[in-house]
């Protein structure tokens, strides 16, 4: 060890008390930003998890759907959409990256259940079932489910079962059949305050539908959206189950269905298209690759196709992501005064109780740059005790709030989740943390060193 | 005798109308009014006189840890004023030793490493470095505490200790600041046995600030100053 460092820890060990408070403030600083950064990680690995496996990394749609289409996805439908997937699916450098690869159709409409005189506006999302099962299962960071997995409640061979939001349930009086809790009931004629005529929409499924037999136990809405040509069309939808969504206007509005059933009502007779086809992949960092060659792949066939990862869809990811990083920038300045003001305080006492002993080294021919070397050095063991013992303490209290049971429900999630600070692939965070304290430590220290190396060596030698 | 009336050995300091002023709490003090002497080489000598006549700050000069406000000092054979503050420290290293009336031993160092400190200074090889330092420690009788730290040994250790460390890298010279003042006079006359036998040994040239009459009776140059100025100058035959 050199002579500085021997010093440097020794003069450490010298003011055991005082170093040690200053240590502990520097590790209260580091397990706090490590504790923060790991529940940061964790919750936006969470919120993209849930958002992949609902919307998948990428969505393929016609040219101008993402500015203009919501509006009128009818309008936007893919033509051939079929081969465009197949296209997808068989092309090399994109199979690999490929998990699942599913046609969808956006669509609104009105819902109504005309047992109870019920109707709401909906808004509805046609899926492949069995790709919409498979996306679910994606599980990229392999964090635990808290419930136990349910039955798949669409089948790719039942094209007339569906799943709505809790809340369209409610509004739509179907509360006991679907065996929901906490389901007050609709005063009288206040459900389809938003919707049109339920008797003329009633009237128009009743002439529409074909008289089919109810399915055993499931309850039967009927949607009416108007088809890609403009005129109005209905169909029916069993609903086999009710699940909450994060965002309660979504909740309200929310039905997921067959593809064929919403192909069925979009486009009627005409041909059926897919407004998107949805590319999960299975890992996320393959997101600029594959949306690089996709485009490549589409000017070469030439289709008037655009991509759209699902940060775009969904603005609030990145909202949430720039939120908490103002949040962990905010907590970070805070520990960082604190241990700014704690090395500066520490450093400034051990050099006014040293006066002495730089004027000594100095008439031993010591430099004013070795004065503040020797200084520096006391910091920067400080910053490095303290940084470690911090990081120690940080992955201690993770361990034990990872076992505690703890759980929370996310932003635009429903159901509660296992609370857990990630505590894998967070190495980015750690030598950050580790690296930012240390820094720091050692920059406090030079405030301080400065006065000491500064010092006339015959005042210094004079001091008493 | 007066030290005119045979030729000089070769300097090791020369002092030529060097005056040191400076502010006491806004009042204009003169250290040093005009000196021009030289001390020569090998020699153990004193600078004696009343408290404030400005013995430790010409002592400072001297050892080139103050600057004079005017005229010229030579130490060594060269002009200090040249240098820059980094060269100033180096040479301090090279060629000037420090013995202080308070010992001033780093304290968290044992004695070894206080005396090993000025050859670390001078990027001395690890081999030589530890053969001085043995050898220093074992001559001023130190041997068995070489791992003591300061606050383990007695004022007379300390000062051994001290002038082990200011000795060590065999420089030309050496200023002891009233050496003897903060130890009994047993250890005291120790202590200035031991400053003349390795004075002897390596030829070096020590300058002292002193009121001990004990110290001052082994004088070979005497300089007795009073308000800043040098009143007499004596020198015994070498």
């Amino acid at each position: 060890m050199s002579l500085l460092l021997k010093i440097a820890a020794r003069n450490i060990l010298r003011n055991g008390r005082r170093s040690l408070m200053t240590v502990l403030a520097i590790a209260v600083g580091a397990s706090a930003m490590l504790l923060f950064g790991e529940y940061i990680a964790f919750m936006i690995l969470g919120l993209q998890t849930n958002m992949v496996q609902r919307i998948g990394h990428l969505t393929v749609s016609k040219r101008g759907y993402f500015e203009l289409g919501s509006g009128n996805p009818a309008a936007y439908g893919i033509t051939g959409y079929r081969d465009v997937m197949k296209l997808i699916e068989d092309d090399p450098v994109l199979k690999p990256m490929l998990n699942v690869v599913t046609p969808n159709v956006t669509l609104f409409g009105i819902a109504g259940n005309f047992d109870v005189d019920a109707s709401k506006t909906f808004f509805g999302s046609g899926v492949v079932p069995s790709d919409r099962e498979r996306m679910r299962q994606w599980n990229e960071y392999r964090f635990e489910r808290t419930a136990p997995a349910q039955a798949p409640a669409m089948s790719d061979a039942d094209p007339s079962r569906g799943v709505i939001g809790v809340g369209l349930a409610r509004i739509l009086g179907l509360c006991r059949p679907l065996e929901l809790g906490d389901c007050p009931q609709a005063p009288q004629g206040a459900s389809s305050a938003s919707a049109p005529s339920v008797q003329d929409f009633s009237e128009l499924a009743q002439r529409d539908l074909p008289r089919t037999a109810p399915k055993r136990g499931l309850p039967r809405i009927d949607l009416l959206a108007a088809t890609a040509g403009g005129a109005p069309n209905v169909v029916s939808l069993y609903v086999a189950r009710a699940e909450p969504q994060g965002v309660k206007e979504l909740d309200d509005s929310y039905v997921v269905m067959p593809i064929d059933l919403a192909q069925q009502l979009l486009y009627g007779r005409g041909e059926h298209k897919a407004v998107g086809i949805v590319l999960q992949l299975r890992r996320s960092e393959d997101i600029p690759a594959a949306r690089a060659r996709l485009e490549s792949l589409f000017k070469a066939h030439g289709l008037e196709l655009e991509v759209h990862d699902f940060t775009e869809l969904q603005p609030v990811y990145k909202q949430i992501i720039g939120m908490m990083g103002a949040i962990f920038s905010f907590i970070a300045a805070i520990m960082g005064v604190i241990v700014l003001f704690t090395v500066v305080n520490t450093m400034s006492m051990s050099v006014m109780e040293r006066v002495n002993e730089i004027g000594t080294t100095r008439a031993l021919g010591v430099r004013r740059s070795g004065i503040r070397r020797q200084f520096v050095a006391e910091g920067l063991l400080l910053g490095v005790l303290g940084a470690c013992a911090g990081l120690l303490a940080g992955a201690a209290i993770a361990y034990l709030v990872n076992r505690a049971g703890l759980t929370w429900t996310p932003p635009m999630q429903a159901r509660p989740v296992p609370l857990r600070l990630l505590a894998s692939g967070i190495q980015p965070l750690v030598i950050g943390v580790w690296l930012g304290l240390v820094a720091l430590a050692t920059l406090a220290a030079l405030i301080p060193a400065n006065r000491a190396a500064r010092m006339k060596v015959v005042d210094a030698l004079r001091h008493v | 005798m007066s030290g005119d009336e045979r030729p000089a050995p070769a300097q090791v300091a020369r002092l030529r109308e060097v005056v040191k002023t400076y502010d006491d709490e806004g009042l204009r003090v003169t250290a040093v009014a005009g000196m021009s002497f030289d001390i020569p080489r090998q020699r153990f000598a004193m600078i004696v006189g009343p408290s404030g006549s400005g013995k430790t700050t010409l002592l400072n000069l001297l050892g080139c840890i103050d600057t004079p406000s005017s005229g010229r000092i030579e130490v060594c054979g060269q002009d200090v004023a040249a240098l820059s503050d980094d060269a100033v420290s180096d040479f301090r290293s090279q060629h000037i030793g420090f013995i202080f009336q308070n010992f001033n031993l780093v304290p968290v160092l044992s004695a070894y490493e206080n005396v090993e400190y000025p050859l670390l200074l001078l990027g001395t090889g690890a081999a030589e470095r530890r053969e001085r330092t043995e050898a220093m420690l074992a001559s001023v009788g130190l041997a068995a505490q070489r791992d003591h730290r300061p606050n383990q040994l007695s004022g007379g250790q300390k000062q051994r200790v001290a002038i082990a460390r200011a000795l060590v890298k065999g420089p030309e010279l050496v200023l002891a600041d009233e050496p003897t003042a903060n130890l009994d006079s047993h250890t005291g006359a120790a202590i200035i046995e031991l400053m003349r036998k390795v004075q002897h040994e390596r030829a070096a040239t020590f300058i002292f600030s002193t009121h001990d009459p004990q110290l001052i009776s082994h004088a070979e140059e005497t300089y007795t100053i009073r308000d800043g100025k040098l009143v007499e100058h004596r020198s015994e035959a070498a």
